[in-house]
Order: structure tokens, then sequence, then C-alpha cells
């Protein structure tokens, strides 16, 4: 047997603790409620509402976050351009700003007197104070995951392959669609199921656009405020159930040889 | 007719400095030079891959330079294949056909496979392939769509020796059968010199000098070409294999290398047209016949005597021209003079048939 040396056994004490403070909160809280408790919380109207709400809302937000997210990976991964470092960066302000922050910053655009909540007021949209503000907080928070992650896998794909592509008659738009689009995917799907995992936890910046009606995360707020833990506890467990399922999901991509996505 | 015109890049360090040249066609064209002096750079300039800083590119009585790569006809192969991993090896053939009836698609594909025996191989993934299937199937892959020009950058340096001399003469004889306009990029002159029926040599993004294969390496017209390709004793001929000659290793064998009236002991692994080259320092020069079997002597005059440092470059006439060194000593104990007859001889290992 090998002799334990001095760091294996200081850094393992150290890293089981941490292992035990992330394990401790989450099991503890998923073996606190009872089977019954979380029985009635499903049968709740209100508990059903907000989940299928969320869970739609970052539904949403992930279609958007793609449509203009993956073209500005790409774009990020293959081109050169004046300011792109600036934009790189910019990407990540929502994942280092305070959510509040966002949403009072979000309520400054599309709020009913400003220019992005007059512009979708055309179309009968309220952004403020009703879904589509759901969808843009969640956006706004959440898209940066997948921008990085299509940035990232886009740059695993060897860009020597469009140029043959290019050579055989293709335009670049072509190209992009049965070369980079076909090798990327994996890093794309990993990135966009890990924005709406995001998503869905999102409280911070939704709180302050759209209270009412309420998502998961704000309706567990407005229990555990109203009337205390013992009411807020079961929508956290179904909470915290969707957001591991969908981690599993995300990391049974990621194990498939080749194709690691980070976080950021 | 492939034309550049005083083409110039510049990327960072790297640079090509006004490239001209000119290809004509159902030429086989070899670009030569060390590695990172911008041969791949050059075609894809000419591939429209890469936009040059200024100069001209023609491609027949047309200028590309404002025709996306999409619209130029050329086909590329990349000295890594870079087949399309999320296709089969039918769906990578067929790629550049799209358009096509699947008819047409399909005897396009039968035709390619067989010329280049790959028709086994076409249901398979490219993943399962071995560095000169790859190789085969991106070659199909490039031909396809009847392009006008075949770029190939380094197509054989990633196969092994064995591997890499029969796709050699492959590539020889698909460029005899179809005829195609080939620009070939390559390190190695014993690829340039079988394949080319021209060489450009290049250099720090610098065309240093273009020709004949035999004039390339026989006339080095700069220290450069000289010490990267130049080889003064070299022959083009035919390996003969002798009656009874002898096997040396595993496949090897005795043989003679005939061209016009001369004729060497070699050892050789495959009969018919090859080349051959002796260095000059090989030789040792005698005024007596050697009566080794084993030996290569040639009965010559001294036509030149040139200094080169320590040394003296001999040049003797044999019927054939051959070059060898001497140091001063030895050639002043042999009291050799311009019309001085002497014996030359050479190992048959050190004749280098290729």
């Amino acid at each position: 047997m090998k002799k334990p040396t001095l760091l294996n056994l200081i850094f393992s004490l150290l890293g089981a603790s941490f292992v035990l403070f992330l394990l401790a909160p989450l099991v503890k809280m998923i073996f606190s409620a009872h089977a019954s408790t979380l029985a009635e919380a499903l049968a709740d109207a209100d508990v059903r509402s907000a989940i299928a709400l969320t869970l739609l809302c970052a539904l949403v937000a992930m279609i958007i976050g793609a449509i203009l997210g993956v073209p500005l990976g790409y774009l990020l991964a293959r081109r050169s351009f004046f300011g792109k470092r600036f934009i790189e960066a910019l990407v990540d302000v929502p994942i280092v700003i305070p959510h509040p922050v966002a949403g009072i910053a979000l309520l400054l655009v599309f709020g009913r007197q400003f220019f992005g909540g007059r512009f979708f007021s055309n179309f009968g949209l309220t952004i403020v104070g009703d879904v589509p503000g759901i969808v843009v907080a969640m956006l706004f928070v959440s898209a940066p995951f997948l921008v990085n992650a299509a940035r990232d896998g886009f740059l695993r794909v060897d860009p020597r392959l469009e140029n043959v592509a290019r050579t055989l008659g293709y335009g670049p738009l072509r190209t992009f669609f049965t070369i980079a689009l076909p090798l990327g995917w994996r890093a794309l799907l990993s990135g966009a199921i890990m924005m709406w995992a995001r998503a869905i936890s999102e409280f911070g910046s939704i709180v302050i656009v759209t209270y009412n009606p309420k998502v998961a995360s704000v309706l567990i707020y407005d229990r555990f405020t109203t009337y205390g833990l013992t009411y807020a506890l079961p929508v956290a467990v179904i909470l915290v159930l969707i957001c591991l399922f969908v981690f599993a999901l995300l990391r049974g991509i990621n194990l498939r040889p080749g194709h690691q996505v980070t976080l950021i | 007719m492939i034309r550049l015109i005083d083409i110039s890049l510049e990327l960072g360090s790297f640079a090509l400095r006004s490239i001209n040249l000119e290809i004509e066609d159902g030429q086989y064209f070899t670009i030569l030079g060390p590695t990172g002096a911008g041969k791949t750079r050059l075609l894809e300039i000419i591939a429209g891959l890469q936009v040059p800083d200024s100069g001209e590119i023609w491609i027949g009585d047309k200028q590309v330079n404002e025709l996306p790569p999409e619209r130029r006809h050329v086909g590329f192969m990349y000295q890594d294949y870079l087949l399309f991993p999320h296709l089969s090896v039918r769906k990578n053939i067929a790629f550049g056909l799209r358009g096509q009836s699947p008819g047409e698609t399909g005897s396009r594909i039968a035709d390619l496979s067989g010329l280049l025996k790959i028709e086994d191989l076409l249901n398979r993934n490219v993943a399962d392939l071995s560095g000169g299937e790859q190789q085969r199937v991106a070659l199909a892959r490039a031909l396809a769509p009847r392009p006008r020009l075949l770029l190939l950058d380094e197509p054989l340096s990633a196969l092994d020796p064995q591997n890499r001399r029969a796709v050699r003469r492959e590539l020889n004889a698909i460029h005899h059968q179809l005829a195609m306009t080939t620009i070939h990029v390559t390190h190695d002159f014993e690829e340039a010199l079988v394949l080319s029926d021209r060489i450009a040599v290049i250099n720090h993004g610098e065309i240093m000098q273009v020709g004949a294969p035999e004039d390339v390496f026989r006339r080095p017209t700069s220290p450069f070409v000289a010490s990267f390709v130049g080889v003064e004793n070299l022959y083009r001929g035919e390996i003969v294999r002798e009656e009874k000659g002898e096997l040396l290793g595993s496949n090897s064998f005795n043989a003679i290398f005939q061209s016009g009236p001369l004729r060497l002991l070699v050892v050789a692994e495959y009969e018919g047209p090859a080349n051959a080259a002796i260095r000059p320092e090989e030789i040792t020069i005698a005024t007596e016949p050697s009566h080794s079997s084993a030996l290569n002597s040639i009965y010559g005059t001294l036509v030149d005597v040139e200094a080169r440092g320590p040394l003296f470059q001999l040049k003797f006439d044999a019927a054939v021209p051959i070059v060898a060194v001497l140091t001063r000593q030895s050639f002043a104990s042999l009291q050799l003079e311009i019309g001085s007859k002497a014996y030359l001889s050479f190992k048959a290992s050190a004749v280098h048939v290729f």
C-alpha cells in the first residue's frame, strides 16, 4: 500500500469538508419534506402553474437565446474584428453583476415609458409586470452560458473543414449549416441546457421585473416571507429536483468523449 | 493556365513576397520548400481561402481575385485530409456533387472509387479509415466536382514510407490519366523530382528558382537551393534486376541502374524507371583501377577543378558528368590536372535510387 503523504492527508480533509458543505444542505432539505407534503404541494394549482410557467419561460428564453446567441458565438469563434474583446467581456457581464441590478437595468429599457417597452407595446406585448418580462430577465442573465458554449464549441471545429467545404462549392451560410452546426451541435445542446437550467433557477432579476405571475423561485420566496419555512420547503424541494434532473441531463451529454463544456 | 502575378501577403512575422508563377494546363507543378516557407498560404491564396495584400490570380483567362472559393472550381486537399467526420465515406465524396441528379452522383462516385480503389470503403465511417485510405477518400472528394485545378498540400507527408512510395506512383498515374493541372506542395525533393513537370523552390516567402526538376537539382542558382535540394550527381534511368540478383534483407536486391551509357551497380527495392543520386563525398579517386566487384568503378577525364573551402570539387567527364570532392592534400598527392584520366569508385550502396 502507498504511504499517505502529508499533502494527500491535508488536501483530502479540506476537500471533504467542502464536499460536506455542498451536500449537507441539499440532502437535508430533500429529506426534510415529507412525501405527503410534496404530494400536497404538487396538487396545489399555484405551485403547478408556477412550475409550468418557469419551465415554459426558460424554454422560450433558451430558444431566443439560441437564435440570437449561436450566430454571435460563431462570429466570436471565427472572425477577428474591432471590439471583439469588448464584446467577449460584455457577454460575461450578466454573470458577474448582482441580478437585482440586472432587473433594475431591464426596467429602465423595457418599462412602459422607455423605448424597449414602447417598441414591444406596438405588438401588443407588455414586458414589465407580465410573462414576457420573465422571459426577458431569464434571457439577460442566462444567455452568456449559451453564447460561450457556442463559441467554445465552434472553436473546436477545425476551420479548415469549412475551407474544404468552400472549395467544394458551398457558400459561407451553407457551410455553416452543413459543417459547423452538425459538428458543434453537442456543445450547443449542452450550452442550451445549461442556459435553461440557469434560467429556471433565476430569481433576483425576475422578482424586480415581474413579481406576478410568479415563477417557482418567486413563489418560494413569497411563501417563505408570508407563511414561513414549512410552506416554502415542499416547493423548494420540487424545484431542486427539477434542477438536478436537468443538470444530470447536461452531465450525460458532457460525459461523451471530446465534448466537455465548461460553465463559463 | 494558372498565373500568379506579384502576390504578396504579410501576416504577423510571416510574409509572401512578390510571388510570380505560371503553370501550364495539365502540368504537375511542385512548390518545394522547407516548413514555414509559406507554401500552404500560397495554396490557400490560389483557392480563395486567403486574401493576398496585393497581386493578381488568374485561372485561365479570368482574374479570380474577387471570386469566393466556392466559385473558383479548385480542388483542395490538406495534409491531414480533413474528411468530414460526421459523414460517411460516400457522403464525403458526394459532398461537392450537390445539385446533380442521384444517377449522376452515383456514377461519379463509382468512377472515382474505381480509379482510387476505394469501392469497399464507401459505406464506412471515416473514423475507421487508415491514413492511406483517408488520403484516397480525400482525393476522391476533391476530384468529384471536376475542378479546373487540384491543389495538394503535403499529400504524402502523413503516410509511412512504404505507403508513400505506392501513393506517389498512384498520384502520378492518376495525374496522367486525368491530365488535371495540379499544384503540389512539399518539403521532400524526391517527391518533387519523381512527380513534377516543373518545380518552384520557395524559402522565407520568396520564390528562389523555377524550372524543370533536373535543372533545379543539377543547376541550383542560389546557395539556398543548392543546400536544400542540390544533387550534383543525378541521373534518370531504369533499374534492371540482375539475373541472379541476390536478395539482401527483406526486399532489397542487387541490381543494375542504366542511364544512357552509364551502368551502375545498385541496391534496389523495385525495378523500373528511377532516379539515382551519388553524393560527391562518397566517391574515391584513384589512378589505378579497383578490382573489387562490389564497387562501381568509372573511368573519366578531369574537366574542371574548383576550390571549395578546405576541399576541391572535381568535375569529370565519363560520358556523363560526375562530380567528386577531394581534400587539398589528396588532390596534391594524386597529381591530377585538367585532362588527367582517373578511376572514380563508389560502393553500390552509395548510390541512392528513388
